[in-house]
């Protein structure tokens, strides 16, 4: 009876916690690409200004920025509930390392193709958007699956700003049940669940992706 | 004579330390067939880049019709906007030593892309020019392939399919057939000599095929540091060159294709 009750309560974290992955792995995506792009084709202030932004991010933990959201952010008059403050938190965080996947296959396409390109008068943007990146995506997606794991490792923390994630939940009945070994077994296996889960998401988009007809590589041999 | 189409006055162009092009003069008739021959590292290929604005070069006046590349108020490495750049591009077209296809797109699109996007053709329009490309190239049967489906000589024919898609005043081709197994340089060969005689094309080939550049040129210019050694018909260039350093050349590189 027990196990059922636990697992129950356990199960609601872990939509909280599986909610908040995703929100803020998609808005970190969006994040990813503007700042990255902004990285390889901004001018000088624009890239610099992004490249603080990724340094920021990459420089600071991701338990206090979380904290400084939550408690430091409403003394200059910005209050947002925990639930906005986690997604924004992790997203800011995960955006600045996808940025520099953007950055890094932005930059791994050959500059001749931009050159082609260039030859045939496309614009500037009509370059990026339909010349570069579709090259690239595909090679970001590995890197973007691992991004997605780690961010849904890295929602753990918002269980500190009184959220009632997975971790929280375990904590709660931890200090109820006095059973460490089971509930904290039961919420690794619940993470790991949720991260196998989503890789195997990644994966077949990825797999997805190169069978379709817009990319050829992975038809070849 | 009609006033030239291209007009290269005392450029120079530097890479760092390095001169490029030296205080260098050029210029080209339109409808002209040009081939530019010389040793590696001379600036031919340097021309073509510049005249394809993908290189910038510091001094000196270079026109093409009535447009300098040069704007009075110009910033930046190329002195000029990218709006003026772009007008610039519109008359210019290139095919590049390695072909550069984009891998993400069929044959076909490759071909399109650009005059819909650029040029504001209508997709069937632009498909009816693509298609008949493709049957001047001889690869009308694979316009649904991709180019890594291709082989090398395929991949070019297609290079320059795209680039006479934008229907440029001239075609610049760097090197074409450099990149190529020897049993496909003649099917692209074959494709520059079917332009060649195309009346209001104007024409700049670097090349290393002799044979060939005797054959589809009206000028052969001969390029050594940065500058033009000796130009003339390629009659004259091939039978009787006069400086020493094309006689050197050209027994070198002839010697070499026997």
């Amino acid at each position: 009876m027990t196990w059922v009750h636990d697992l129950a309560i356990l199960t609601r974290g872990a939509g909280i916690t599986a909610i908040i992955a995703v929100i803020s792995t998609l808005l970190g995506a969006a994040i990813a690409f503007i700042v990255g792009v902004a990285r390889v084709e901004g001018g000088p202030v624009v890239a610099r200004i992004a490249l603080f932004y990724i340094e920021f991010m990459r420089g600071t933990p991701l338990l206090v920025k979380l904290f400084w959201l939550y408690y430091a952010l409403p003394l200059i008059g910005v209050s947002l509930d925990p639930f906005t403050t986690g997604i924004v938190g992790l997203s800011l965080n995960i955006g600045a390392y996808g940025a520099e996947v953007v950055r890094g296959g932005l930059q791994s396409v050959p500059d001749v193709q931009i050159e082609a390109a260039r030859a045939l008068n496309f614009s500037r943007r009509y370059t990026l958007l339909h010349i570069t990146l579709p090259q690239t995506v595909i090679e970001m997606m590995p890197a973007f699956g691992n991004l997605a794991v780690q961010n849904l490792k890295d929602t753990a923390l918002v269980s500190l700003i009184s959220i009632a994630d997975l971790t929280f939940r375990a904590q709660q009945l931890r200090n109820i049940t006095l059973d460490s070994a089971r509930i904290y077994t039961l919420t690794l296996l619940g993470y790991f669940v949720m991260a196998l889960v989503l890789s195997a998401v990644m994966r077949f988009l990825e797999h997805k992706a190169r069978r379709g007809a817009a990319f050829p590589r992975g038809m070849q041999q | 004579m009609n006033p030239p189409l291209i007009r290269f006055t005392d450029v120079n162009k530097r890479f760092g330390p390095l001169t490029v092009l030296d205080r260098f003069n050029f210029a080209v008739q339109p409808g002209e067939k040009v081939t530019l021959i010389g040793p590696s590292g001379s600036g031919k290929s340097t021309v073509l880049r510049i005249l394809m604005t993908l290189e910038p070069f510091q001094e000196g006046t270079l026109t093409l019709g009535d447009l300098s590349y040069h704007e009075p108020n110009g910033r930046g490495p190329f002195m000029a906007s990218d709006k003026h750049l772009r007008d610039l591009r519109k008359n210019v077209g290139m095919v590049f030593q390695s072909f550069n296809l984009f891998p993400h797109m069929s044959v076909l699109r490759n071909i399109v892309e650009a005059p819909i996007a650029v040029l504001d053709m209508r997709r069937d329009a632009a498909e009816a020019r693509a298609l008949e490309l493709l049957r001047l190239v001889g690869l009308l049967d694979k316009r649904d392939q991709f180019p890594s489906q291709l082989s090398g000589g395929q991949q070019q024919r297609v290079a320059i399919a795209r680039a006479m898609a934008m229907r440029p005043r001239v075609l610049l081709f760097d090197e074409p057939t450099s990149a190529l197994d020897p049993q496909l340089v003649g099917e692209v060969l074959g494709v520059i000599r079917t332009l060649a005689h195309e009346h209001d094309l104007t024409m700049l080939l670097v090349t290393h095929e002799m044979r060939f550049a005797r054959e589809i040129s009206d000028r052969v210019c001969f390029f050594a540091a940065g500058r033009i050694v000796e130009q003339g018909t390629p009659e004259r260039i091939f039978s009787s060159p006069e400086q020493p350093r094309t006689q050197e050349f050209l027994k070198s590189v002839l010697t070499g294709q026997g």
